[in-house]
């Protein structure tokens, strides 16, 4: 996995400043050593009000049943599955930083992986209270599991969709877990060890499972966190295929389209990227970490942004094609008189103007740059990706194929809003934690990358860069004996 | 559980290390262990480690994942329960996929971080002595056991004379006991200590 040693000025620096190893530990986990800022307990505050909010909503669902929700025929599915299918869209980022990025060796994933897996497992548990809730009597929720029952034994149908994604969701969520939480091994053990109090030396020990930094025990931390993002690259991209295929299988036109998968995994890393946006512009500002989080990092993934929101916006016009194309009455009715115009209409547009034409300015380098900018618009696209799942779901679903079993207008009820708002509760709770507790960024990736891609280190090239190719050549192969950290690829 | 002799010898570059790791190796020591705050690349070659192979716990766990999957579910619809869904067959293998996929990841996954914990001895309330406080912080500590054959003071004036900062002897727990960080245990009665 050794990336090339030399990297040419002309990459950004990672790491901005003059930094050695000990500063990097200190500008990390100097937040988790000091005592919680008063803007940290307002915002925890906050989310646990809007978390007390939604448990009262979900125990009302519970007590009283789906009908505290608007739901009707034909709309069966509404702001649930939307909320459901959003959140799981958002966890889809972080798993792409940290295991695809890792994969094709994008040395910027390193200031952001960590708390962009951390948003992914918060968002996944957001998303998973979703459907269970939505089964009306939660207390049968385990009735999705394969075991052996006294009811024959009955099994779950192992070929339908929504199966499927109980297998998916609680699959994706426990490797997340897995592979989160061994990347924080060695930064608990940072922490454990450089701790003043008992209390905490002992909580992040535990926590850290006894982690001594051996050398054989990172040769196979490395490889380990290799083998998880190979698993967890096809894994990411099932699991919103499998999202999809809830929808894709069924004959609902609008939804019976071969084009969802791809589709749907593009939505899902459109609104995960602004997301993590959203939450690292906080952070780096909050916490001070403008050195690790840079303007290289936004850049980039603005460019990721800017890349799945174009794909997005192919997919809605093949999609508006297609049903032209097919010729069925009743998928062009759907996509012409009812989603895009018609008592919905100004969601359909919304979405279009959230998700395909905004994001176009980030072909503007400046605009790309712009803080400012990249928050506004990480709200903007997440509002559009929201609006997106439920065009797809509320719009199929209002125009039956009769007009008799045609809906009235659905609007929620405030216990299905409470239930999204709670879980925005949920998920900044959570959030609050792990910036308070946790080392927000992977303070031993980073020591890994510092030396070659840390501005200072990017500086002393200056003389290397210079040099005549045959020159540089000979010079680092002459210089490797004495000179163990410069390396080149193909040394 | 036994008590053992260390010399350690901290470093504070890897420009450093590198060479010094092997003039011990050319010298003949052998190493217990080096720790290192991040994976330095190339170190574990340097030290003469062999390759991992945790990946093919990782495949075979897959595996296991796998075979559970698809037999489980050919055993259900074929056998134990064949259920007549919309007049489809009964093995839907195509059906099947995403959970024997999905069923794939997740044994393997487990399985494999499992698999990493027994052998590199990880749990919580596991404690271990560790070397030096900034060992997972900003230096690289070099150990080695001492034994009988070796001189500790030749091999402490070795190690300064490639570059290592501090350097001392530690008498101290090879392996892991169960115990809380941040309060000092007594492991040995004072009269079992040779």
């Amino acid at each position: 996995m050794s990336l090339t040693k030399y990297e040419s000025q002309l990459r950004e620096p990672l790491v901005m400043g003059n930094k050695t190893y000990g500063q990097v530990t200190q500008d990390i986990v100097h937040t988790i050593e000091a005592k919680p800022t008063r803007l940290w307990y307002i915002g925890f505050y906050v989310s646990v009000a809007f978390l007390m909010f939604g448990v009262y909503s979900v125990y009302r669902e519970v007590v009283y049943g789906i009908g505290q929700w608007n739901l009707n025929r034909t709309i069966g599915w509404g702001w649930d599955i939307t909320n459901f299918v959003w959140w799981v869209g958002i966890g889809h980022a972080g798993t792409l930083i940290s295991a695809i990025l890792l994969l094709f060796r994008q040395g910027w994933r390193t200031g952001v992986n960590r708390a962009a897996e951390a948003m992914t497992i918060f968002a996944v548990m957001c998303a998973g209270q979703f459907p269970i809730f939505h089964m009306g009597r939660v207390w049968m929720a385990f009735f999705t599991l394969p075991y052996p029952n006294t009811r024959g034994p009955l099994w779950p149908n192992f070929n339908s969709p929504l199966l499927w994604d109980v297998f998916a969701i609680s699959t994706y969520f426990t490797v997340s877990l897995l592979f989160w939480y061994s990347g924080l091994l060695p930064d608990f053990a940072t922490i454990r060890d450089r701790a003043k109090t008992k209390l905490r030396k002992r909580l992040y020990g535990m926590a850290s499972f006894g982690w001594s930094g051996s050398t054989k025990h990172w040769q196979r931390h490395e490889s380990l966190s290799l083998i998880l993002a190979g698993l967890s690259t096809p894994l990411v991209l099932s699991v919103h295929t499998i999202v999809s295929f809830d929808f894709a299988t069924s004959v609902v036109p609008g939804w019976h389209t071969t084009i969802f998968p791809p589709y749907f995994v593009a939505g899902a890393i459109f609104s995960g990227f602004a997301m993590v946006q959203t939450l690292m512009l906080i952070l780096r500002k909050v916490m001070n970490l403008q050195d690790y989080i840079t303007l290289g990092h936004i850049e980039s993934m603005n460019k990721v942004i800017v890349l799945t929101g174009s794909i997005v916006g192919c997919a809605y016009l093949t999609e508006l094609f297609m049903a032209w194309y097919s010729q069925v009455p009743f998928e062009q009715d759907i996509f012409f008189k009812y989603r895009i115009a018609g008592p919905y209409g100004w969601s359909y547009w919304l979405m279009m103007t959230c998700n395909v034409v905004s994001p176009q300015l980030f072909w503007f380098r400046k605009l790309r740059r712009s803080v400012m900018f990249t928050f506004i618009m990480s709200i903007v696209v997440n509002i559009g990706m929201w609006f997106e799942r439920f065009v797809i779901i509320v719009s199929s679903l209002y125009r039956d194929y009769l007009p008799s079993s045609w809906s009235i207008y659905y609007r929620p009820t405030i216990w299905e809003i409470g239930f999204y708002l709670g879980t925005f509760g949920l998920f900044f709770t959570c959030f609050f934690l792990f910036a308070k507790y946790f080392p927000v960024i992977a303070i031993a990736e980073i020591k890994y990358v510092l030396k070659t891609s840390g501005e200072s280190f990017k500086n002393e090239m200056s003389a290397l860069e210079t040099k005549q190719v045959d020159e540089f050549i000979h010079e680092i192969h002459g210089d490797h004996r004495a000179e163990g950290s410069v390396k080149v690829a193909h040394h | 559980m036994a008590l053992k002799k260390f010399v350690v010898g901290c470093f504070e570059d890897e420009k450093v290390l590198f060479p010094a790791v092997e003039k011990v190796r050319k010298a003949g020591y052998k190493f217990h262990d080096i720790y290192t705050p991040f994976p330095v690349h190339g170190l574990d070659k340097a030290m003469g480690l062999r390759d991992t192979s945790i990946h093919t716990a990782g495949f075979l766990f897959g595996m296991i994942g796998t075979t559970t999957a698809v037999t489980f579910m050919t055993w259900v619809f074929t056998k134990d329960w064949p259920l007549n869904i919309g007049g489809k067959p009964n093995f839907a293998f195509p059906a099947w996929i995403p959970i024997a996929f999905e069923l794939t990841v997740l044994c393997s996954a487990v399985g494999m971080v499992l698999t990493f914990l027994y052998i590199c001895q990880l749990a919580p309330s596991l404690k271990r002595h560790h070397f030096h406080p900034r060992a997972t912080d900003d230096l690289f500590v070099m150990v080695f056991e001492c034994t009988d054959k070796m001189n500790e003071d030749e091999l402490k004036s070795f190690l300064a004379n490639v570059g290592a900062q501090e350097i001392n002897t530690q008498v101290a727990e090879e392996g892991w006991w169960i115990g809380k960080y941040g309060e000092d245990q007594e492991l040995y009665k004072e009269s079992n200590i040779a």
